[in-house]
C-alpha cells in the first residue's frame, strides 16, 4: 500500500509548528499504524544520510519523535490524532493497535499530537501527559501503607460491583478523552479512577476527600469542564463509559454537600 | 580484584530462614531515616513498590523512568495473573507446594531459601493488592477467584482479566502517587540512567540524561536500587515493550556488580506470529488461555499443506485428524506444561514440516472444545480482551477459528547477581524484580514475574536495605560534585559525541535487527556449541561495524529517540555476548537454556547436577577481555533432585 502522510513537525516546545507531507511505499496491510511510522523514520533517517539526496538539496526534518512502548494497546504511550480522531479510524484501539489495512491504499493521512491546553507539545508527536499524573497524585489512591491490612478474602465485594470497578480501571491514561473533548475537559479520566474506587469498600473510606481533591487538581491544572457531548467516550480506546461521569458527579455532590 | 560471592542464606531451617533474619538484620530508626537518600531506577512493579514503600517508611527517594509517566513501565502488559500460596481453592496449596513447584519448573537452577521467601511472602501481596483497591477477579459471593497456570498442579493465580499487570502495576504507582504528594518521593519521569557512580567501592547516585532537554545530570544518594527489568529486546523481536533495554543492569556490571545466569532466557510459547520482516514487536497470547484453549497441528502432511493454500479452514479437520501434541507427549499435564516445555514442542512439530501458515511457523491454540463445554459466554468473560486484541491484530476471529501461535523471547531469569539482602556484589547496589537473577532459575513459571516483582519491592527490600543503610545514618549528603562524579559524567558525554561523530551510512534499527537475527539463530531456542561460537565472533563484528558506521541524527540537547536507541543497542552488543560466553559455558540443558547435545532419547533437556549445579556469576575483566566466571553451588536440603517430570 502507498501513502501520502502530513505530519506535524515542531522543533521543541517553544518552535512554531508545521505541517510536512512525505510519501511512503510497499507498506504491508498487516503493518501497525507505528510500524509505518518505524518505516517512514528509516526512510527520513536514509534521506539524511545519503549525499545525493542532500546535495540535491533533500532536507527533512529527520526522524518524526512520537510516544510509543508496550505497542500492544495497555501502556497507554502512543498518543496520535490521526484523520482528526484520537488513536485513528478505528474504535477501541490505540495508535499501535491501529492496522493499515484500515485505510484506502493511495490515502492522504493527517498525524497531530494531542491537542490540548493540558498537554503541550515536547516535540513533533509528543506531548507532556504529567497533568495526568498529578491529577492522581492528588488523591487517585486509597490511602493504606505496605502491611498491616487484612486477609484478601475478609472484604467481600459483589462481583456485579467489582466488574464494574474493573471496567472503570481499565483506563490506561492515554489522554485521548481530553484531547477529543471540544472543552479540553479531563473529566472521563478523573471519573475512572475515582468511579473504580468508590464502587470498593475500601475506597469507600476517603470517596468524598477524593473526589474533591482529583476534582480541584484537574480545574487547576487548565482542563476543561464538561458538557456532556460524550465524545469522550466514543474515543475511548478502553471503551470507558461516561456513567462513570455521573458517578464522579455524584461523588463529588455528596461530597461537597457535606462540607 | 575478583570478588566473592557470599549469598548470606540464613542459617536454620528453610520455613524460619526468613523469620530468623528479619529479627537479626539492622533498622534504621525513625528519625534517622529523614537523614538517608535512596534512589529507585525504574518504575515497574518492582521499583513502584518499593519506591512507596522506601517513602512510607521515611526515607527521601527519588524515582526515575524512561517513559512520560511512572505507569507505563512494561510490568503494565502482564496479562495472566499473580501466583499466591492462599489455598483459597481448598485444593491443597501451601507455602511449601508454591515454593516445590517454582523450583522445579525452573528446573533446579535457583537458590532454595530466596525461593522459598517468595512463596511465603505471597499471600501478603494479595492482601496488599486488594486493600489498595486492586479489581481482581471474583465469585458471586464476592471472594476472589483462581485459575490455572502452568507447571502448578492447583489453581493459584489471581487474576483482573488480562489486565492483571495493569491492575497490580496502578496499585503500586498509586501507592507511589501518594508518597509523591506526600512529599517523601521525588520523580524524575523522561530521565535515563546511564551510569551508577560508585565512590570508595559504594554505590553512592546515578548520571541520568534528561530525555527532554538532553541535560547530563547528577543525582547522589546512600544506596542505589535498580528496578530495570530485563535484557529480552537483546533479540530485536520480543513481547518486550519497545523501549524495554538492558543498559541500567549492563552499567552495573561494567563497575563491577556480577552478572548471573545470563544465557537462561524464557521463550513463551503462545505469541502471535511474526508476520513480516516491517515487524518490530511479538504480541503475547496470555498463558491463561491454555486453560481452556487446546494446542494442536494436523497428524498429516496433506492437511498442513492445504491449510497453507487456504483450500481448507482449520475447523474442516476432523477431531481425529488433529495431533494435540502436548496432551499426547506430557499427559499429566497436557497443555499447561511450563513454558519451555511446551515452546520446545511447538518448534520440534514446526521443524518436522507440521507449521500451519504460510511461513511454517505457528501452531493452532483452539478453544472450540471449551466453548462447547463452557459455552461463548463464559469464555468471553474469562478472556474477552484477549479475544478481542487477536482479532483486532489478525482480523481472525477466535470464537470460531482457532488462534495461530508461535513461541517469541518474553522474559530474562538472568540477570543482576544479588545475596538474600537483594544487594549485588557492590555495596549498597540493590537489583529487584527481573533485573536480578534470584527466583527463577532455569525457567520462570506463570504468574509469577508479578509475584516476584512485588515480593521483592513491598516486602524484601525494605527491610533488608535498612541493614546496610543502619551503617549509614551518618553519612553526609552525598556530593554530587566529586571526582567520582565528574569522572562518570565525562565518559558519558564522550560516550555521546562518539556516537554523534560517526556520521556513518546505517540506522539504529537496522542493526539491532542484525544483532536479532544472530541472536534467535544461534542463542534461542536451541543451542550448541558451534553456533554460540559462531554468534560471539558475529556479535564481535557487528559491534565493529556499530561503531564504525552507525548514523545518530540531530543533537544531544534535545529530544532525540534515535540516540536513546543508539545507546541502548551499544549495550546489547555486551549483553548478547555474555549470554552467549554464558550458553557456551553451560554445556547441560536446563530449563529455557536447551543444548543441543545435552538432550533426552525423546528430545527433552537433559541437566547435568553434577558438573552445572550452580549459579554461574560473571565479572566484567575490561573491553575486548573475557569475563571471569563466579561460581555459586547451589545446595538442596529440602528438596529432592529429580529429572522433571510433566509426563505423569
Amino acid at each position: 500500500m502507498d501513502f501520502k502522510l502530513k505530519i506535524w513537525r515542531q522543533k521543541n516546545a517553544k518552535a512554531k509548528g508545521h505541517f510536512e507531507t512525505y510519501e511512503i511505499h510497499d507498506i504491508e496491510e498487516d503493518a501497525s499504524f507505528l510500524e509505518m511510522l518505524d518505516i517512514l523514520n528509516e526512510q527520513l533517517i536514509a534521506e539524511g544520510i545519503d549525499p545525493v539526496a542532500v546535495d540535491k538539496g533533500c532536507k527533512n526534518s529527520g526522524p518524526v519523535s512520537f510516544d510509543h512502548d508496550c505497542r500492544e494497546g495497555i501502556c497507554g504511550a502512543c498518543s496520535l490524532y490521526i484523520d482528526g480522531r484520537a488513536h485513528g479510524p478505528d474504535d477501541e484501539v490505540t495508535t499501535c493497535q491501529l492496522f493499515m489495512r484500515k485505510f484506502k491504499d493511495g490515502a492522504t493521512i493527517t498525524v497531530e499530537p494531542w491537542r490540548s491546553a493540558g498537554f503541550p507539545i515536547i516535540k513533533d508527536l509528543v506531548v507532556d501527559r504529567g497533568a495526568y499524573d498529578k491529577i492522581l497524585q492528588a488523591g487517585g489512591y486509597i490511602s493504606v501503607r505496605t502491611g498491616g491490612v487484612p486477609d484478601a478474602n475478609c472484604i467481600p465485594v459483589a462481583k456485579e460491583k467489582s466488574d464494574e470497578s474493573m471496567d472503570a480501571a481499565a483506563c490506561i491514561g492515554c489522554g485521548a478523552c481530553a484531547a477529543t473533548c471540544k472543552n479540553g475537559s479531563a473529566m472521563l479520566f478523573v471519573a475512572a479512577r475515582v468511579s473504580s474506587l468508590a464502587l470498593l469498600p475500601q475506597g469507600q473510606v476517603e470517596a468524598a476527600r477524593r473526589a474533591k481533591a482529583m476534582v480541584a487538581k484537574m480545574d487547576e491544572l487548565g482542563f476543561g469542564a464538561c458538557t456532556n457531548t460524550r465524545a469522550c467516550e466514543m474515543e475511548c480506546p478502553k471503551h470507558i463509559t461516561v456513567n462513570h461521569i455521573a458517578r464522579l458527579n455524584r461523588e463529588y455532590l455528596c461530597a461537597k454537600l457535606k462540607d | 580484584m575478583a570478588k566473592e560471592l557470599i549469598s548470606k542464606i540464613p542459617e536454620g531451617p528453610l520455613a524460619e530462614k526468613w523469620a530468623n533474619h528479619k529479627a537479626h538484620i539492622r533498622v534504621v530508626t525513625p528519625g534517622n531515616k529523614r537523614k538517608l537518600d535512596i534512589i529507585v531506577v525504574g518504575t515497574g512493579l518492582g521499583g513502584a513498590s518499593a519506591a512507596a514503600s522506601l517513602g512510607e517508611l521515611g526515607y527521601n527517594v527519588k524515582i526515575f523512568c524512561i517513559s512520560d509517566s511512572p505507569r507505563r513501565a512494561h510490568s503494565i502488559a502482564a496479562q495472566g495473573g499473580i501466583n499466591a500460596a492462599k489455598n483459597y481453592q481448598n485444593d491443597n496449596d501451601s507455602v511449601y507446594k508454591l515454593f516445590y513447584e517454582t523450583i522445579k519448573g525452573g528446573d533446579y537452577r535457583s537458590r532454595e531459601a530466596n525461593v522459598y521467601r517468595l512463596a511465603e511472602v505471597s499471600n501478603n501481596i494479595i492482601d496488599q493488592c486488594v486493600a489498595q483497591g486492586v479489581p481482581f477477579a471474583r465469585e458471586y459471593g464476592g471472594l476472589l477467584a483462581n485459575r490455572s497456570f502452568g507447571g502448578a498442579t492447583v489453581s493459584r493465580t489471581f487474576y483482573a482479566r488480562g489486565q492483571t499487570g495493569q491492575q497490580l502495576l496502578l496499585g503500586a504507582y498509586a501507592a507511589l502517587n501518594r508518597q509523591i504528594q506526600a512529599g517523601t518521593v521525588k520523580s524524575y519521569p523522561r530521565h535515563e540512567m546511564l551510569d551508577v557512580v560508585l565512590v570508595n567501592g559504594e554505590a553512592k547516585g546515578i548520571i541520568a540524561r534528561n530525555l527532554v532537554t538532553g541535560e547530563i545530570e547528577r543525582f547522589g544518594a546512600h544506596a542505589v536500587v535498580i528496578a530495570t527489568g530485563g535484557y529480552g529486546n537483546t533479540y530485536f523481536l520480543s513481547t518486550n515493550a519497545m523501549n524495554s533495554n538492558g543498559s541500567a543492569a549492563w552499567q552495573c556490571y561494567k563497575k563491577g556488580a556480577c552478572f548471573a545466569n545470563p544465557c537462561f532466557a524464557q521463550i513463551h510459547p503462545t505469541c502471535i506470529p511474526v508476520h513480516g520482516e516491517q515487524q518490530c514487536k511479538l504480541t503475547l497470547m496470555s498463558e491463561s488461555l491454555r486453560n481452556d484453549g487446546r494446542i494442536w497441528v494436523p497428524k498429516s502432511l496433506e492437511d498442513v499443506e492445504k491449510l497453507r493454500k487456504h483450500e481448507i479452514k482449520p475447523s474442516d479437520i476432523a477431531e481425529e485428524n488433529r495431533d494435540y501434541y502436548l496432551e499426547r507427549r506430557y499427559p499429566a499435564f497436557g497443555n499447561l506444561v511450563p513454558r519451555d516445555v511446551a515452546s520446545r514442542a511447538a518448534k520440534e512439530r514446526c521443524d518436522a514440516g507440521y507449521g500451519v501458515n504460510e511461513t511454517g511457523l505457528a501452531v493452532f491454540l483452539d478453544f472450540k472444545t471449551a466453548i462447547d463445554r463452557l459455552g461463548e459466554d463464559k469464555i468471553r468473560e474469562r478472556y474477552g480482551n484477549l479475544f478481542q486484541m487477536y482479532e483486532k491484530i489478525t482480523s481472525t476471529n477466535p470464537y470460531k477459528e482457532p488462534m495461530m501461535i508461535y513461541p517469541a523471547i518474553h522474559y530474562t531469569m538472568g540477570g543482576i547477581w544479588v545475596d538474600y539482602n537483594l544487594q549485588t556484589t557492590i555495596p549498597g547496589l540493590y537489583a529487584i524484580g527481573e533485573a536480578n537473577f534470584s527466583d527463577h532459575g532455569g525457567n520462570r513459571l506463570g504468574a509469577s514475574a508479578l509475584m516476584q516483582g512485588l515480593a521483592d519491592g513491598y516486602f524484601v527490600l525494605p527491610y533488608t536495605i535498612g541493614d546496610y543503610l543502619a551503617g549509614h545514618f551518618k553519612d553526609p549528603k552525598v556530593d554530587v560534585s566529586s571526582v567520582e562524579f565528574d569522572e562518570a559524567e565525562a565518559a558519558v558525554k564522550e560516550k555521546i559525541d562518539r556516537l554523534f561523530n560517526i556520521q556513518g551510512k546505517r540506522t539504529v534499527d537496522s542493526i539491532h535487527k542484525e544483532l536479532g537475527h544472530i541472536m534467535w539463530e544461534y542463542v534461542g531456542m536451541a543451542r550448541n556449541e558451534e553456533g554460540l561460537k559462531t554468534a560471539i565472533t558475529k556479535i564481535d563484528e557487528l559491534e565493529k561495524e556499530f561503531w564504525a558506521n552507525v548514523y545518530v541524527p540531530g543533537s544531544n540537547f534535545e529530544f532525540n529517540q534515535e540516540l536513546e536507541k543508539a545507546l541502548r543497542l551499544a549495550d546489547f552488543f555486551g549483553i548478547g555476548r555474555l549470554m552467549a560466553y554464558d550458553a557456551l559455558n553451560r554445556k547441560e540443558s536446563c530449563g529455557g537454556h536447551f543444548r543441543v547435545e545435552s538432550q533426552t532419547e525423546d528430545g527433552e533437556t537433559k541437566r547435568d547436577d553434577e558438573n552445572y549445579m550452580y549459579v554461574a556469576a560473571w565479572e566484567y575483566q575490561g573491553e575486548g577481555v573475557e569475563p571471569l566466571l563466579h561460581k555459586e553451588p547451589l545446595v538442596y536440603e529440602n528438596i529432592k533432585i529429580a529429572t522433571r517430570n510433566y509426563k505423569d
